[in-house]
């Protein structure tokens, strides 16, 4: 309990500070983590809308890969990406090993069958009100995706949020691919890790205490701009 | 403007599951008036709205315009039993059919608060769509379906759930629509709706076509025993 109490109080007093180290490695990890849900949201929004519109002959296949997949285990992510990305690896020139866009290129593998499957959730169920009235104003397959997003943005969010959960809170991957480089690579859940390993346990803690607020803050300050609880809006 | 009528179906039929719906189904459409579908539960009303809309496709035989099926597309319109309405506002629902036909957005807005005007929403264009009530919710249905001038205006019982004014609100405006020249098509259960609206009736029994011809003559003349008794109100079986 002790070690509970000391590492809130050093949270507080870290922040307080505006300890350099602790800047920069939650810059770090909001940078890494937010560069990923764009990009992963940029593949995965529209690849649900295209398997809910689009018929076409292993569609339920791919749906039940893409909830599969939902359950990748990040080290073995993070162990695949390492070797594609590695000297002897099919992408080794790019040379983007141990750094943040390694880091990025896992976390993006991770959540895209998260978002994808959340959002085709969510679009499905606003496809099948839609359908009649899309299909009778003679819509093209573009309109009908287009009209799918714009109107379940406020669902899409909540999709996209749980890939931002997910990923910033993610450590096995983004240890492998990035090595936890001090001043390169390091970020909040790989330092906790190094603490941890380190036996400072109340550093450790300050650090996950960290965390926890930032995925709190982030996630109140897009609910609150996007205004997903307003009265009869979505 | 070319016509897109008349609408001739030829032996048409839709089936589910090989199981008949509606059909065969002979009859042709002209330009103009208003043919009321009548029949009761189950008799194929519905479907025989969507396959001659285009929703769904014939099984057997065909449904046929003057011009090519694409031609028709922005044409014609469709109004749902339970209105479909987009989560957007009252203003973006009725502006949506314009943008697809490439209405630069000024302008759909400026007709989409005309229309609003003409079925008494004026006063709800920034609402969401989706809180309105069930008699707004219609007309705005009715509103974005007549919001191209359609030739043809297909409606699926579209005053079933509501009361006597929304009901007078929307056979208002569906009146003044025949008037300017767009076809109307509409399924309906309230016989006094029928009597007012109907140039011409298709009675449907079984999806099969039992009477189609002149409201007048069918009302006054019942064309067979079933026809009587859906007419005086009785069970039809």
């Amino acid at each position: 309990m002790g070690e509970l109490w000391e590492g809130m109080r050093q949270a507080v007093w870290l922040v307080v500070t505006l300890d350099p180290d602790l800047v920069e490695i939650s810059l770090r990890s909001l940078r890494v983590t937010l560069s990923a849900l764009l990009i992963a949201s940029m593949i995965a929004l529209p690849l649900a809308a295209v398997l809910t519109v689009q018929r076409f002959r292993f569609r339920r296949l791919t749906v039940a890969t893409l909830n599969a997949l939902m359950g990748l285990p990040p080290v073995v992510v993070g162990l695949i990406v390492y070797i594609i990305l590695s000297r002897g690896g099919p992408l080794g020139v790019l040379g983007l090993l141990f750094t943040p866009w390694a880091m990025v290129i896992a976390q993006v593998v991770i959540i895209v069958p998260l978002i994808a499957s959340v959002a085709h959730q969510s679009l499905r169920e606003l496809w099948s009100e839609y359908h009649d009235l899309l299909i009778s104003l003679s819509t093209t397959k573009r309109q009908r995706i287009a009209a799918l997003l714009w109107d379940g943005r406020r669902a899409l969010l909540t999709a996209a949020l749980a890939g931002f959960g997910r990923a910033i809170g993610e450590v096995g991957a983004i240890m492998i691919v990035g090595g936890n480089i001090e001043h390169v690579t390091r970020v909040l859940t790989t330092a906790i890790v190094l603490e941890t390993g380190k036996g400072d346990f109340a550093l450790a803690l300050a650090l996950g205490f960290i965390l926890i607020a930032m995925a709190i803050v982030i996630n109140f300050a897009i609910h609150n701009l996007s205004r997903t609880e307003t009265e009869g809006r979505w | 403007m070319t016509s897109i009528l008349p609408l001739r179906a030829e032996g048409a039929e839709l089936r589910f599951r090989g199981k008949l719906l509606v059909g065969p189904v002979d009859v042709s459409l002209g330009a103009k008036g208003v043919t009321i579908v009548l029949g009761p539960n189950g008799s194929g009303k519905t479907s025989l709205l969507r396959m001659l809309h285009g929703l769904e496709c014939p099984s057997a035989g065909q449904v046929r315009w003057a011009v090519p099926m694409h031609e028709t597309f922005e044409k014609q319109a469709f109004v749902f039993q339970s209105p479909i309405m987009m989560r957007r506002t009252v203003r973006d629902n009725l502006a949506y059919p314009l943008r697809l036909s490439g209405v630069a957005r000024a302008e759909a807005r400026d007709r989409a608060d005309h229309w609003a005007a003409r079925v008494g929403l004026q006063d709800a264009l920034d609402r969401q769509a989706t809180v309105l009530s069930g008699g707004e919710q219609q007309k705005l249905a009715l509103a974005r379906a007549l919001i191209r001038d359609p030739q043809v205006l297909f409606l699926d019982e579209p005053c079933a759930s509501l009361d006597g004014r929304a009901t007078r609100e929307i056979e208002e405006t569906l009146v003044a629509a025949a008037a300017a020249g767009t076809r109307l098509v509409m399924s309906t259960h309230d016989m006094g709706q029928a009597r007012r609206l109907a140039d011409e009736v298709l009675f449907l029994l079984h999806g099969k076509v039992q009477a189609f011809g002149p409201a007048r003559a069918f009302f006054d003349h019942p064309p067979s025993a079933q026809a009587r008794a859906f007419i005086k109100g009785d069970i039809v079986e």
